[in-house]
């Protein structure tokens, strides 16, 4: 029966054809919620699993408590010294990496020749797709070998892993800023530099902080570069110096899980429960600075 | 007759109506000789990459005069006023050749620094693009990068005065310039522009993103403040450029014999002879609305 002799059928009962449709349309609805479903679900086993197991071991003694090797009992001990050394590197690296970011989006954004340009955005993708393993090969030939391992070695590791993620998304917030403001600016006869740091940056600040906070969130779990640049010889106590090899969280992960006493691997789900809920905190905090500086980018293009 | 962004379908009678009634209020122009000329513009070509946007463009700008450059769109009129500040040195692939002397000295020429340019030719563009800032900092902003800060507040009120915005915004000016409607932008960026003393303004089509009333505010303006400046003012609006200017350019579009097209001036005069007797076919039939 078609359409053209009953008018009105399309309004009241629903063709063959336009039942079909809705089925598909249905079913294709269904399949992208289970999708999503399934990465909720993945994430959520996930954290209750590393819950689950570390639950036991997750006191204050975790972090203030260093590590006591071969104790008998239950002896009160954490991991002190590799929260602290996985600060100093994270911290390292991230000094290193989000300025000189910060300067090449600068670079590409308000510089650089069209050509330039997209050679520089390939060559930042190259490197953010380099596994972490290559660069801290890199690095052990580069820093470690004759000068033996260290925390700087480590920071230097991170910040080339982070260095892409950080360009990539200051490029990103600055291209958002409108060229409007920025022609303004110029337009009053201030030289580049001074229409750069005094109009665009500040519009962009908030998305540029958010992008430095994802990239630590993703390099603070890296474990890879780490055994290569800051792993041998590292001390039981609490250390400071980035000269000397430090223990990091994800390394202590590692050896923990290889030792034998039921302790020792309820401390390293412990440790990582930790890490999973810093890399979770910093997350949601960058949204939140995303969002901040959304809204504000959106009063201003209006 | 309000502005209108599809100013081509414009009648004949109201234009030309529009053009006498504003002629009665306008004082006499003096003869061109005795006008002391700021842009002297000779065989200027603008090429964005291989596309030419406009050809051989040869004119004189004068001192406190208000000069308006209408066209169809795509005739180059925002590109040419661009030249004269050297806004077009941002955007990549732009080349220009030709001279523009400005007081006799070649502001298209390499070893100018576009930025010195800039500090004296100022520009108002189409949307209004206040900073981010307070209202205060938006004219602050100008005058701390050239260094014009001894008497900043007196400075900042002197502008905005001139702007005809003061009254409005003298209680809250740490309030976001983002707050402000689209016309109190507008003027503000007017503001802005004349707070860091240029010698010329140009303006990009300042009232197009305006209502009526504030495209009055922001013309009244022009009239007020050209003893002081000289206004070069890009429209597609010729009722705008009929109220407004003392001299207009008009600019058509030109056909290649290959199908490339590239802007030209048509013809140069005082306003009241463009609108009532042009002397080119092309720019009659654009004024009285028989234009595409």
């Amino acid at each position: 029966m078609s359409t053209l002799e009953h008018p009105q059928s399309s309004l009241g009962r629903p063709s063959d054809r336009l039942r079909r449709r809705r089925a598909v349309g249905r079913g294709m609805e269904l399949l992208a919620w289970l999708s999503a479903a399934v990465a909720v679900a993945i994430l959520g086993i996930v954290v209750w699993s590393v819950a689950k197991r570390g639950a036991s071991q997750l006191n204050l003694d975790l972090i203030t408590k260093t590590p006591v090797p071969f104790a008998i009992g239950n002896v009160r001990q954490g991991l002190a010294n590799a929260f602290v050394g996985s600060l100093v590197i994270v911290g390292l690296a991230t000094a290193m990496a989000l300025p000189v970011g910060v300067l090449i989006a600068i670079y590409v954004n308000q510089f650089a020749p069209v050509a330039v340009r997209n050679a520089v955005g390939i060559v930042l993708d190259v490197l953010n797709g380099i596994p972490a393993v290559v660069i801290g090969i890199f690095v052990f030939g580069l820093l470690v070998v004759g000068h033996g391992q260290s925390a700087f070695a480590a920071s230097f590791a991170l910040a080339t892993l982070m260095l892409p993620l950080v360009a990539r998304s200051t490029i990103e917030v600055l291209a958002l800023v409108p060229t409007s403001t920025r022609d303004a600016g110029l337009g009053l006869g201030a030289p580049r530099w001074r229409t750069t740091v005094g109009i665009v940056m500040p519009q962009a600040i908030g998305g540029i902080l958010t992008g430095a906070v994802l990239a630590v969130a993703r390099i603070a779990g890296e474990t890879a570069p780490l055994l290569f640049t800051s792993s041998v010889g590292v001390s039981n106590s609490v250390q400071w110096n980035p000269v000397h090899a430090l223990q990091s969280v994800p390394l202590s992960i590692f050896e923990l899980s290889e030792q034998p006493s039921p302790q020792d691997h309820a401390r390293a789900w412990a440790a990582a429960l930790v890490l999973v809920l810093f890399i979770l905190f910093t997350s949601l905090t960058a949204r939140m600075l995303a969002n901040r500086s959304r809204r504000k980018l959106g009063r201003a293009a209006r | 007759m309000q502005p209108d962004e599809s100013e081509e379908v414009v009648t004949a009678s109201s234009s030309i109506e529009t053009a006498l009634r504003v002629e009665t209020k306008r004082q006499p122009l003096p003869p061109r000789e005795h006008l002391e000329t700021v842009f002297e513009i000779r065989d200027l070509d603008a090429i964005y990459g291989s596309k030419p946007a406009i050809k051989d463009v040869s004119l004189e700008i004068h001192k406190n005069l208000v000069t308006a450059v209408i066209g169809p769109s795509g005739c180059g009129k925002s590109t040419f006023i661009r030249c004269l500040n050297r806004m077009n040195d941002l955007i990549p692939g732009f080349r220009q050749t030709g001279t523009i002397r400005y007081h006799g000295q070649d502001i298209a020429a390499r070893d100018v620094d576009p930025v010195a340019v800039r500090r004296t030719i100022g520009m108002v563009f189409q949307r209004p693009n206040p900073f981010p800032k307070s209202i205060y900092e938006n004219v602050a902003w100008g005058l701390r990068v050239l260094r014009m800060k001894d008497d900043l507040d007196g400075r900042i009120e002197r502008a905005l005065t001139q702007a005809a915005l003061w009254d409005e915004v003298k209680d809250r000016l740490k309030a976001s310039a983002l707050s402000l409607s689209g016309g109190q932008q507008q003027r503000l960026c007017i503001a802005r522009a004349i707070a860091v003393e240029p010698d010329v303004v140009l303006m990009d089509e300042p009232a197009s993103a305006l209502d009526p009333i504030a495209t009055q505010a922001i013309e009244q303006l022009l009239h007020e403040l050209k003893d002081e400046y000289s206004f070069v003012i890009v429209t597609h609006n010729m009722q705008q450029a009929a109220r407004v200017a003392d001299m207009t350019a008009f600019f058509s579009i030109s056909h290649g014999a290959e199908g490339e097209r590239w802007g030209e001036l048509i013809e140069y005069d005082a306003t009241e002879k463009i609108f009532t007797a042009p002397s080119d076919k092309r720019t009659e039939d654009y004024v009285t609305g028989r234009f595409g």
